[in-house]
Protein backbone atom coordinates (compact mmCIF):
# COMPACT_ATOMS: atom_id res chain seq x y z
CA UNK A 1 0.00 0.00 0.00
CA UNK A 2 1.44 3.63 -1.04
CA UNK A 3 -0.66 6.18 1.23
CA UNK A 4 0.47 9.86 1.33
CA UNK A 5 -1.39 12.18 2.66
CA UNK A 6 -1.59 15.66 1.37
CA UNK A 7 -3.27 17.38 4.28
CA UNK A 8 -2.53 20.93 2.65
CA UNK A 9 -3.51 21.60 -0.34
CA UNK A 10 -2.56 25.71 -0.93
CA UNK A 11 -1.32 24.78 -3.68
CA UNK A 12 0.64 26.33 -6.43
CA UNK A 13 -1.10 26.98 -9.95
CA UNK A 14 -1.62 22.79 -10.72
CA UNK A 15 -0.09 23.50 -14.30
CA UNK A 16 3.04 25.35 -15.22
CA UNK A 17 4.57 26.49 -17.99
CA UNK A 18 7.88 26.70 -18.62
CA UNK A 19 8.19 29.65 -21.11
CA UNK A 20 8.31 32.94 -19.70
CA UNK A 21 5.52 35.42 -19.73
CA UNK A 22 3.73 38.42 -18.77
CA UNK A 23 0.71 39.05 -16.92
CA UNK A 24 -1.26 42.41 -17.88
CA UNK A 25 -3.70 42.36 -15.78
CA UNK A 26 -3.01 41.49 -11.93
CA UNK A 27 -5.09 42.72 -9.33
CA UNK A 28 -3.54 43.22 -5.91
CA UNK A 29 -5.61 43.73 -2.89
CA UNK A 30 -4.94 45.48 0.96
CA UNK A 31 -5.14 42.62 3.58
CA UNK A 32 -7.14 45.74 5.78
CA UNK A 33 -9.46 48.51 5.51
CA UNK A 34 -6.77 50.68 6.78
CA UNK A 35 -3.70 49.80 5.04
CA UNK A 36 -3.73 53.00 3.17
CA UNK A 37 -3.90 54.86 6.53
CA UNK A 38 -0.14 55.66 6.32
CA UNK A 39 -0.33 57.43 2.62
CA UNK A 40 -2.98 59.31 3.66
CA UNK A 41 -2.84 62.88 5.14
CA UNK A 42 -4.50 62.90 8.87
CA UNK A 43 -7.16 64.75 7.77
CA UNK A 44 -8.30 61.77 4.57
CA UNK A 45 -8.18 59.38 7.28
CA UNK A 46 -10.68 61.41 9.50
CA UNK A 47 -12.53 62.39 6.65
CA UNK A 48 -13.14 58.24 5.77
CA UNK A 49 -14.03 57.30 9.78
CA UNK A 50 -16.49 59.91 9.55
CA UNK A 51 -17.69 60.26 6.42
CA UNK A 52 -16.67 57.46 4.69
CA UNK A 53 -16.69 57.54 0.31
CA UNK A 54 -19.54 59.08 -1.67
CA UNK A 55 -19.60 57.37 -5.08
CA UNK A 56 -21.30 58.21 -7.90
CA UNK A 57 -23.32 55.02 -8.08
CA UNK A 58 -25.09 53.47 -4.70
CA UNK A 59 -23.91 50.12 -3.51
CA UNK A 60 -20.23 50.48 -4.06
CA UNK A 61 -18.80 48.70 -1.15
CA UNK A 62 -20.59 45.87 -2.00
CA UNK A 63 -20.73 45.75 -5.63
CA UNK A 64 -23.74 46.53 -7.68
CA UNK A 65 -23.88 42.34 -8.02
CA UNK A 66 -23.45 39.34 -6.69
CA UNK A 67 -20.07 37.85 -8.11
CA UNK A 68 -19.41 33.90 -8.93
CA UNK A 69 -16.96 33.60 -5.93
CA UNK A 70 -16.22 35.14 -2.85
CA UNK A 71 -14.91 38.81 -3.51
CA UNK A 72 -14.96 37.94 -7.32
CA UNK A 73 -11.98 35.69 -6.78
CA UNK A 74 -10.24 31.88 -6.78
CA UNK A 75 -11.40 29.66 -3.88
CA UNK A 76 -8.24 28.69 -3.61
CA UNK A 77 -6.42 32.39 -3.57
CA UNK A 78 -6.95 32.96 0.12
CA UNK A 79 -3.65 33.54 1.73
CA UNK A 80 -2.65 30.92 4.32
CA UNK A 81 -1.73 34.22 6.35
CA UNK A 82 -5.50 35.70 6.15
CA UNK A 83 -6.98 38.25 4.44
CA UNK A 84 -8.60 38.64 1.02
CA UNK A 85 -7.42 37.16 -1.87
CA UNK A 86 -4.33 38.77 -3.57
CA UNK A 87 -3.39 41.00 -1.10
CA UNK A 88 -0.36 38.94 -0.08
CA UNK A 89 2.72 39.17 -2.14
CA UNK A 90 4.10 35.97 -1.00
CA UNK A 91 1.42 34.22 -2.02
CA UNK A 92 1.20 35.59 -5.05
CA UNK A 93 4.59 34.81 -5.58
CA UNK A 94 4.16 31.12 -4.56
CA UNK A 95 0.63 30.89 -6.53
CA UNK A 96 0.97 32.74 -9.44
CA UNK A 97 4.39 34.46 -10.11
CA UNK A 98 7.11 31.66 -9.98
CA UNK A 99 5.28 28.48 -10.89
CA UNK A 100 4.39 30.77 -14.47
CA UNK A 101 7.37 32.13 -14.98
CA UNK A 102 5.84 35.62 -15.15
CA UNK A 103 8.76 38.28 -15.76
CA UNK A 104 6.90 40.88 -16.14
CA UNK A 105 3.44 41.31 -13.93
CA UNK A 106 1.58 44.67 -14.46
CA UNK A 107 -0.96 45.52 -11.12
CA UNK A 108 -4.06 46.60 -11.70
CA UNK A 109 -5.82 47.69 -8.42
CA UNK A 110 -9.75 47.91 -8.03
CA UNK A 111 -11.84 49.40 -5.34
CA UNK A 112 -9.58 52.36 -5.43
CA UNK A 113 -10.66 56.12 -5.44
CA UNK A 114 -11.90 56.10 -8.78
CA UNK A 115 -15.58 56.84 -9.01
CA UNK A 116 -15.81 59.03 -5.77
CA UNK A 117 -17.67 62.40 -6.02
CA UNK A 118 -15.24 63.90 -3.88
CA UNK A 119 -12.53 64.92 -5.95
CA UNK A 120 -9.97 65.82 -3.74
CA UNK A 121 -10.86 62.94 -1.40
CA UNK A 122 -10.88 60.48 -4.58
CA UNK A 123 -6.95 62.34 -5.78
CA UNK A 124 -5.74 61.45 -2.01
CA UNK A 125 -7.06 58.02 -2.32
CA UNK A 126 -5.29 57.19 -5.93
CA UNK A 127 -2.34 58.60 -4.54
CA UNK A 128 -2.33 56.34 -1.69
CA UNK A 129 -2.82 53.39 -3.84
CA UNK A 130 0.40 54.23 -5.76
CA UNK A 131 2.45 55.08 -2.73
CA UNK A 132 1.26 51.51 -1.69
CA UNK A 133 1.89 49.93 -4.58
CA UNK A 134 5.76 50.70 -4.54
CA UNK A 135 6.02 49.83 -1.02
CA UNK A 136 3.60 46.49 -0.87
CA UNK A 137 4.43 45.12 -4.09
CA UNK A 138 6.79 46.70 -6.95
CA UNK A 139 9.94 47.68 -4.56
CA UNK A 140 9.80 43.49 -3.06
CA UNK A 141 9.48 42.02 -6.64
CA UNK A 142 11.14 43.37 -9.66
CA UNK A 143 8.44 41.87 -11.75
CA UNK A 144 6.05 43.86 -10.76
CA UNK A 145 5.09 46.92 -12.23
CA UNK A 146 2.25 49.27 -11.01
CA UNK A 147 -0.68 51.06 -13.32
CA UNK A 148 -1.23 54.58 -11.95
CA UNK A 149 -4.26 54.82 -10.43
CA UNK A 150 -6.13 58.94 -10.97
CA UNK A 151 -9.05 60.17 -10.01
CA UNK A 152 -10.29 60.01 -13.17
CA UNK A 153 -13.00 62.36 -13.27
CA UNK A 154 -11.05 65.12 -12.25
CA UNK A 155 -9.13 65.32 -15.59
CA UNK A 156 -6.58 67.95 -14.05
CA UNK A 157 -5.83 66.30 -10.56
CA UNK A 158 -5.30 62.92 -12.53
CA UNK A 159 -2.40 64.92 -14.99
CA UNK A 160 -0.75 65.97 -11.39
CA UNK A 161 -0.86 62.83 -10.38
CA UNK A 162 0.41 61.34 -13.71
CA UNK A 163 3.33 63.89 -14.14
CA UNK A 164 4.50 63.35 -10.58
CA UNK A 165 4.81 59.72 -11.10
CA UNK A 166 6.26 60.27 -15.24
CA UNK A 167 9.86 58.54 -15.33
CA UNK A 168 9.45 56.65 -12.09
CA UNK A 169 10.01 53.02 -13.32
CA UNK A 170 8.05 51.34 -10.65
CA UNK A 171 4.96 52.45 -12.61
CA UNK A 172 4.30 51.42 -16.36
CA UNK A 173 0.99 52.85 -17.17
CA UNK A 174 -1.87 54.90 -16.33
CA UNK A 175 -5.09 52.81 -14.73
CA UNK A 176 -8.61 54.19 -16.06
CA UNK A 177 -11.84 51.75 -15.83
CA UNK A 178 -14.50 51.66 -18.21
CA UNK A 179 -17.18 52.85 -16.19
CA UNK A 180 -17.46 56.70 -15.85
CA UNK A 181 -19.16 59.44 -15.55
CA UNK A 182 -19.26 60.49 -18.76
CA UNK A 183 -17.76 58.34 -22.30
CA UNK A 184 -14.46 58.31 -22.30
CA UNK A 185 -13.51 60.47 -25.15
CA UNK A 186 -14.93 63.67 -23.81
CA UNK A 187 -13.09 66.84 -22.87
CA UNK A 188 -12.85 66.32 -18.85
CA UNK A 189 -10.56 63.13 -19.79
CA UNK A 190 -7.89 64.40 -21.94
CA UNK A 191 -5.52 65.99 -19.45
CA UNK A 192 -5.41 62.44 -18.60
CA UNK A 193 -4.80 61.60 -22.15
CA UNK A 194 -2.17 64.54 -22.38
CA UNK A 195 0.00 63.91 -19.76
CA UNK A 196 0.22 60.05 -20.18
CA UNK A 197 1.34 60.94 -23.81
CA UNK A 198 3.96 63.37 -22.87
CA UNK A 199 5.00 60.74 -20.12
CA UNK A 200 5.02 58.01 -22.59
CA UNK A 201 2.78 55.66 -20.28
CA UNK A 202 -0.12 53.85 -21.91
CA UNK A 203 -3.31 54.24 -20.93
CA UNK A 204 -5.14 50.74 -19.74
CA UNK A 205 -8.75 50.97 -19.61
CA UNK A 206 -9.76 48.10 -17.16
CA UNK A 207 -13.63 47.02 -17.53
CA UNK A 208 -15.67 47.85 -14.32
CA UNK A 209 -15.93 51.13 -12.44
CA UNK A 210 -19.03 53.08 -10.71
CA UNK A 211 -19.81 56.27 -12.93
CA UNK A 212 -23.34 55.70 -11.70
CA UNK A 213 -25.00 55.13 -15.11
CA UNK A 214 -27.07 51.56 -15.78
CA UNK A 215 -24.02 49.09 -16.49
CA UNK A 216 -25.68 48.24 -19.74
CA UNK A 217 -26.82 50.30 -22.68
CA UNK A 218 -30.26 49.23 -21.97
CA UNK A 219 -30.31 49.75 -18.13
CA UNK A 220 -30.08 47.56 -14.83
CA UNK A 221 -29.42 43.74 -16.12
CA UNK A 222 -31.03 41.17 -13.68
CA UNK A 223 -28.03 38.85 -13.47
CA UNK A 224 -24.35 38.91 -12.83
CA UNK A 225 -23.62 37.07 -16.27
CA UNK A 226 -25.24 39.76 -18.30
CA UNK A 227 -22.58 42.38 -16.00
CA UNK A 228 -19.85 40.17 -17.55
CA UNK A 229 -20.73 40.63 -21.24
CA UNK A 230 -21.83 44.29 -20.38
CA UNK A 231 -18.46 44.82 -19.95
CA UNK A 232 -17.49 44.65 -23.51
CA UNK A 233 -20.34 46.36 -24.82
CA UNK A 234 -19.42 49.36 -22.21
CA UNK A 235 -15.69 48.91 -24.13
CA UNK A 236 -17.20 49.62 -27.12
CA UNK A 237 -18.99 52.66 -26.14
CA UNK A 238 -15.64 53.67 -24.13
CA UNK A 239 -13.49 53.21 -27.68
CA UNK A 240 -15.93 54.21 -30.46
CA UNK A 241 -16.07 58.12 -27.79
CA UNK A 242 -12.21 57.83 -27.74
CA UNK A 243 -12.09 57.54 -31.47
CA UNK A 244 -14.61 59.68 -32.29
CA UNK A 245 -14.15 62.79 -29.74
CA UNK A 246 -10.53 63.10 -31.93
CA UNK A 247 -8.49 61.95 -29.37
CA UNK A 248 -6.50 59.98 -31.02
CA UNK A 249 -5.99 62.14 -33.95
CA UNK A 250 -5.07 64.81 -31.10
CA UNK A 251 -2.98 62.55 -29.28
CA UNK A 252 -1.51 60.61 -32.09
CA UNK A 253 1.52 59.10 -29.81
CA UNK A 254 -1.17 58.01 -27.41
CA UNK A 255 -1.36 54.03 -26.30
CA UNK A 256 -4.21 52.52 -25.12
CA UNK A 257 -4.82 49.45 -23.56
CA UNK A 258 -8.60 47.49 -23.61
CA UNK A 259 -8.41 45.47 -20.35
CA UNK A 260 -10.69 42.61 -19.50
CA UNK A 261 -13.39 43.13 -22.01
CA UNK A 262 -12.53 40.57 -24.63
CA UNK A 263 -11.39 41.53 -28.25
CA UNK A 264 -13.63 39.70 -30.49
CA UNK A 265 -15.78 42.57 -31.00
CA UNK A 266 -13.01 44.59 -32.15
CA UNK A 267 -13.42 44.18 -36.09
CA UNK A 268 -16.97 44.42 -36.09
CA UNK A 269 -16.85 47.73 -33.87
CA UNK A 270 -14.30 49.21 -36.39
CA UNK A 271 -16.22 47.97 -39.59
CA UNK A 272 -19.26 49.46 -38.20
CA UNK A 273 -17.44 52.84 -37.60
CA UNK A 274 -16.14 52.66 -40.46
CA UNK A 275 -18.81 52.42 -42.70
CA UNK A 276 -20.59 55.01 -40.72
CA UNK A 277 -17.64 57.37 -40.52
CA UNK A 278 -18.13 57.30 -44.85
CA UNK A 279 -21.54 58.42 -44.47
CA UNK A 280 -20.89 61.05 -41.63
CA UNK A 281 -17.84 62.01 -41.98
CA UNK A 282 -18.98 66.36 -41.99
CA UNK A 283 -20.55 65.36 -38.45
CA UNK A 284 -16.89 64.98 -37.29
CA UNK A 285 -14.50 66.16 -39.80
CA UNK A 286 -11.48 66.45 -36.80
CA UNK A 287 -11.66 62.32 -37.30
CA UNK A 288 -9.77 62.28 -39.88
CA UNK A 289 -9.14 58.39 -40.63
CA UNK A 290 -10.95 55.76 -40.97
CA UNK A 291 -11.66 54.95 -37.34
CA UNK A 292 -9.93 51.09 -37.50
CA UNK A 293 -7.05 53.01 -38.31
CA UNK A 294 -6.64 54.30 -35.24
CA UNK A 295 -7.95 51.65 -33.71
CA UNK A 296 -5.16 49.29 -35.24
CA UNK A 297 -2.37 52.04 -34.39
CA UNK A 298 -2.99 53.15 -30.84
CA UNK A 299 -4.79 49.99 -29.28
CA UNK A 300 -3.82 47.48 -27.07
CA UNK A 301 -5.66 44.31 -26.30
CA UNK A 302 -5.12 41.86 -23.05
CA UNK A 303 -6.29 38.47 -23.46
CA UNK A 304 -8.21 37.80 -20.11
CA UNK A 305 -10.67 36.48 -21.08
CA UNK A 306 -10.34 34.80 -24.18
CA UNK A 307 -12.87 34.49 -26.53
CA UNK A 308 -13.53 30.68 -27.01
CA UNK A 309 -15.03 29.78 -30.08
CA UNK A 310 -15.37 26.39 -31.16
CA UNK A 311 -13.47 26.33 -34.36
CA UNK A 312 -10.10 28.15 -33.31
CA UNK A 313 -9.79 29.54 -36.82
CA UNK A 314 -12.57 31.78 -35.79
CA UNK A 315 -10.58 33.09 -33.15
CA UNK A 316 -7.41 33.33 -35.01
CA UNK A 317 -9.23 35.17 -37.50
CA UNK A 318 -9.69 37.98 -35.13
CA UNK A 319 -6.78 37.97 -33.97
CA UNK A 320 -5.02 38.39 -37.60
CA UNK A 321 -7.57 41.01 -38.08
CA UNK A 322 -6.00 42.85 -34.87
CA UNK A 323 -2.65 41.51 -34.99
CA UNK A 324 -0.69 39.09 -33.28
CA UNK A 325 1.64 42.18 -31.95
CA UNK A 326 -1.18 43.43 -30.08
CA UNK A 327 -2.48 41.08 -27.88
CA UNK A 328 -0.81 41.11 -23.95
CA UNK A 329 -1.68 37.99 -22.13
CA UNK A 330 -3.35 38.56 -19.25
CA UNK A 331 -4.80 35.90 -16.49
CA UNK A 332 -6.81 38.56 -14.20
CA UNK A 333 -5.48 36.88 -10.70
CA UNK A 334 -6.78 36.53 -8.44
CA UNK A 335 -10.00 36.80 -9.56
CA UNK A 336 -12.15 33.87 -10.82
CA UNK A 337 -12.05 34.12 -14.34
CA UNK A 338 -8.37 33.60 -14.62
CA UNK A 339 -6.84 32.03 -17.31
CA UNK A 340 -4.57 29.20 -16.85
CA UNK A 341 -1.40 30.84 -19.11
CA UNK A 342 -0.74 27.01 -20.44
CA UNK A 343 -4.30 26.52 -21.53
CA UNK A 344 -5.30 29.58 -23.73
CA UNK A 345 -4.13 29.55 -26.73
CA UNK A 346 -4.85 26.75 -29.18
CA UNK A 347 -2.32 24.96 -31.09
CA UNK A 348 -1.12 26.03 -34.35
CA UNK A 349 0.37 29.45 -33.79
CA UNK A 350 3.62 29.90 -35.20
CA UNK A 351 6.46 30.28 -32.19
CA UNK A 352 6.90 33.89 -32.88
CA UNK A 353 3.48 34.95 -32.84
CA UNK A 354 3.38 32.54 -29.33
CA UNK A 355 6.63 34.57 -28.40
CA UNK A 356 4.61 37.51 -28.54
CA UNK A 357 1.22 36.57 -27.24
CA UNK A 358 3.06 35.52 -23.72
CA UNK A 359 5.68 38.14 -23.28
CA UNK A 360 7.25 40.25 -26.42
CA UNK A 361 4.56 42.59 -27.25
CA UNK A 362 3.89 43.41 -23.51
CA UNK A 363 7.65 44.31 -22.94
CA UNK A 364 8.06 46.52 -25.76
CA UNK A 365 4.63 47.99 -24.67
CA UNK A 366 5.58 48.49 -21.48
CA UNK A 367 9.55 49.65 -22.10
CA UNK A 368 10.79 46.88 -20.28
CA UNK A 369 14.30 45.93 -21.55
CA UNK A 370 14.39 42.33 -23.11
CA UNK B 1 -5.60 -2.14 -9.73
CA UNK B 2 -3.72 -1.25 -5.89
CA UNK B 3 -6.17 -0.52 -2.81
CA UNK B 4 -5.17 2.58 -0.87
CA UNK B 5 -6.29 3.16 2.59
CA UNK B 6 -7.02 6.75 2.83
CA UNK B 7 -8.85 7.12 5.95
CA UNK B 8 -10.39 5.41 9.00
CA UNK B 9 -14.23 6.28 8.61
CA UNK B 10 -14.51 7.81 12.10
CA UNK B 11 -11.52 10.19 10.50
CA UNK B 12 -14.09 10.77 7.87
CA UNK B 13 -17.59 11.63 8.83
CA UNK B 14 -20.31 12.59 6.71
CA UNK B 15 -20.00 16.14 5.63
CA UNK B 16 -16.38 15.92 5.13
CA UNK B 17 -14.10 15.71 2.11
CA UNK B 18 -9.89 14.53 2.52
CA UNK B 19 -7.02 15.45 0.09
CA UNK B 20 -4.17 13.61 -0.59
CA UNK B 21 -1.92 12.68 -3.26
CA UNK B 22 -1.63 8.81 -4.30
CA UNK B 23 1.19 7.60 -6.82
CA UNK B 24 1.75 11.44 -7.54
CA UNK B 25 -1.76 11.66 -8.00
CA UNK B 26 -3.93 14.15 -6.62
CA UNK B 27 -7.05 12.95 -5.05
CA UNK B 28 -10.15 14.13 -3.24
CA UNK B 29 -12.10 12.00 -1.11
CA UNK B 30 -15.70 12.95 -0.13
CA UNK B 31 -18.32 11.65 2.55
CA UNK B 32 -21.45 12.45 1.40
CA UNK B 33 -24.27 11.22 3.80
CA UNK B 34 -22.66 8.11 4.29
CA UNK B 35 -21.60 7.37 0.54
CA UNK B 36 -17.88 7.78 -0.49
CA UNK B 37 -16.65 9.09 -3.71
CA UNK B 38 -13.47 10.11 -5.36
CA UNK B 39 -12.23 12.26 -7.65
CA UNK B 40 -9.12 13.29 -9.36
CA UNK B 41 -8.34 16.75 -7.61
CA UNK B 42 -7.96 18.33 -11.30
CA UNK B 43 -10.26 19.73 -12.77
CA UNK B 44 -10.65 19.15 -16.59
CA UNK B 45 -11.06 22.73 -18.12
CA UNK B 46 -8.10 24.65 -17.15
CA UNK B 47 -6.46 22.62 -14.15
CA UNK B 48 -7.33 23.87 -11.02
CA UNK B 49 -7.61 21.64 -7.90
CA UNK B 50 -11.20 20.84 -9.12
CA UNK B 51 -12.17 19.91 -5.33
CA UNK B 52 -11.46 22.56 -3.52
CA UNK B 53 -14.61 23.81 -4.58
CA UNK B 54 -17.90 23.98 -2.69
CA UNK B 55 -20.54 20.98 -3.17
CA UNK B 56 -24.02 22.55 -4.68
CA UNK B 57 -26.98 21.03 -6.21
CA UNK B 58 -28.25 20.90 -9.88
CA UNK B 59 -30.09 23.87 -10.71
CA UNK B 60 -32.48 22.70 -14.14
CA UNK B 61 -35.58 24.74 -15.60
CA UNK B 62 -37.67 23.23 -17.97
CA UNK B 63 -38.85 27.04 -18.68
CA UNK B 64 -38.04 30.08 -17.47
CA UNK B 65 -39.97 31.17 -13.89
CA UNK B 66 -39.59 28.02 -12.98
CA UNK B 67 -36.52 26.41 -10.84
CA UNK B 68 -35.76 22.81 -9.71
CA UNK B 69 -32.54 22.37 -7.55
CA UNK B 70 -32.01 18.69 -7.16
CA UNK B 71 -28.63 16.60 -6.37
CA UNK B 72 -28.05 18.94 -3.16
CA UNK B 73 -24.47 18.48 -2.26
CA UNK B 74 -23.62 16.14 -5.20
CA UNK B 75 -22.24 18.41 -7.38
CA UNK B 76 -18.58 19.80 -6.76
CA UNK B 77 -18.28 23.45 -8.50
CA UNK B 78 -14.70 24.60 -9.69
CA UNK B 79 -12.98 26.72 -7.74
CA UNK B 80 -11.88 28.75 -10.70
CA UNK B 81 -14.48 28.75 -13.45
CA UNK B 82 -17.35 27.16 -11.33
CA UNK B 83 -17.73 24.59 -13.77
CA UNK B 84 -20.29 22.34 -12.39
CA UNK B 85 -19.70 18.21 -12.09
CA UNK B 86 -21.82 15.36 -10.64
CA UNK B 87 -19.27 13.40 -8.00
CA UNK B 88 -20.99 10.43 -8.66
CA UNK B 89 -20.39 10.33 -12.44
CA UNK B 90 -17.73 13.26 -12.80
CA UNK B 91 -19.87 14.50 -15.31
CA UNK B 92 -19.76 18.27 -16.06
CA UNK B 93 -23.14 20.35 -17.21
CA UNK B 94 -23.56 22.45 -18.77
CA UNK B 95 -20.16 23.83 -21.54
CA UNK B 96 -21.54 26.53 -23.27
CA UNK B 97 -19.79 24.97 -26.79
CA UNK B 98 -21.77 21.80 -25.89
CA UNK B 99 -24.72 23.86 -25.42
CA UNK B 100 -24.39 25.45 -28.61
CA UNK B 101 -24.14 22.14 -30.76
CA UNK B 102 -27.30 20.88 -28.93
CA UNK B 103 -29.15 23.46 -29.96
CA UNK B 104 -28.74 22.10 -33.50
CA UNK B 105 -28.96 18.52 -33.00
CA UNK B 106 -32.34 16.53 -34.16
CA UNK B 107 -32.91 14.79 -31.31
CA UNK B 108 -35.98 14.96 -28.85
CA UNK B 109 -34.92 14.98 -25.31
CA UNK B 110 -37.36 15.03 -21.97
CA UNK B 111 -37.49 19.10 -21.37
CA UNK B 112 -36.01 19.17 -17.69
CA UNK B 113 -32.90 17.41 -18.89
CA UNK B 114 -29.91 20.01 -18.39
CA UNK B 115 -27.35 19.81 -20.98
CA UNK B 116 -24.11 17.58 -20.17
CA UNK B 117 -20.54 18.96 -20.79
CA UNK B 118 -17.80 17.01 -22.89
CA UNK B 119 -15.96 17.21 -20.31
CA UNK B 120 -15.84 14.65 -17.61
CA UNK B 121 -13.78 14.66 -14.11
CA UNK B 122 -11.94 11.66 -13.40
CA UNK B 123 -13.49 9.67 -10.82
CA UNK B 124 -11.85 7.44 -8.64
CA UNK B 125 -13.63 4.01 -7.19
CA UNK B 126 -14.10 4.24 -3.03
CA UNK B 127 -14.84 1.53 -0.76
CA UNK B 128 -15.21 0.65 2.45
CA UNK B 129 -12.89 -2.11 4.08
CA UNK B 130 -13.76 -3.24 7.77
CA UNK B 131 -14.33 0.78 9.06
CA UNK B 132 -11.30 2.30 6.51
CA UNK B 133 -11.91 3.84 3.75
CA UNK B 134 -10.22 2.86 0.27
CA UNK B 135 -9.13 3.96 -2.62
CA UNK B 136 -8.63 1.78 -6.08
CA UNK B 137 -6.25 3.51 -8.55
S1 LIG C 1 -10.39 25.14 -14.27
FE1 LIG C 1 -12.19 24.30 -13.48
S2 LIG C 1 -13.73 25.44 -14.42
FE2 LIG C 1 -11.94 26.21 -15.28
Amino acid sequence: MNIQFRENTEAASPLTTKTAIADCDIHPARATRTELYPYLAKRWQHHLEVYGVHAYQGMMEGPPYPKAQPNASRRDAYPPEGGPQGSSLSFMQKQLLDPNNVQLGVLNPLNTGQGIRNHELSAALCSAINDWQIDKWTSRDKRLKASIVVGNEDGLSAAAEIRERAGDKNFVQVLLLSRNVEPLGQRRYWPIYQAAEEAGLPVGVHAFGFGGNPITPSGWPSYYLEEMVGHSQCQQSALASLVLEGVFERFPKLKMVMIEAGFGWAPSLAWRLDKAWQRLRSEVPHVKRPPSEYIREQVWWTTQPMEDPERREDLFDVINWIGWDRLLFATDYPHWDYDEPSRVLPAGVSEANREAFYLGNAKKLYGIAA
Amino acid sequence: MARHVVAAVDELPPGTRKFLEIDGRPIAVFNIKGEYFGLMNRCPHQGAALCEGPLIGLAQSKEPGEIEYTKLGEVIRCPWHGWEFDIRTGQSYCDPRRFRVKAYSAHVEPGASVVKGPYVAETVTVKLESDYVVVEL
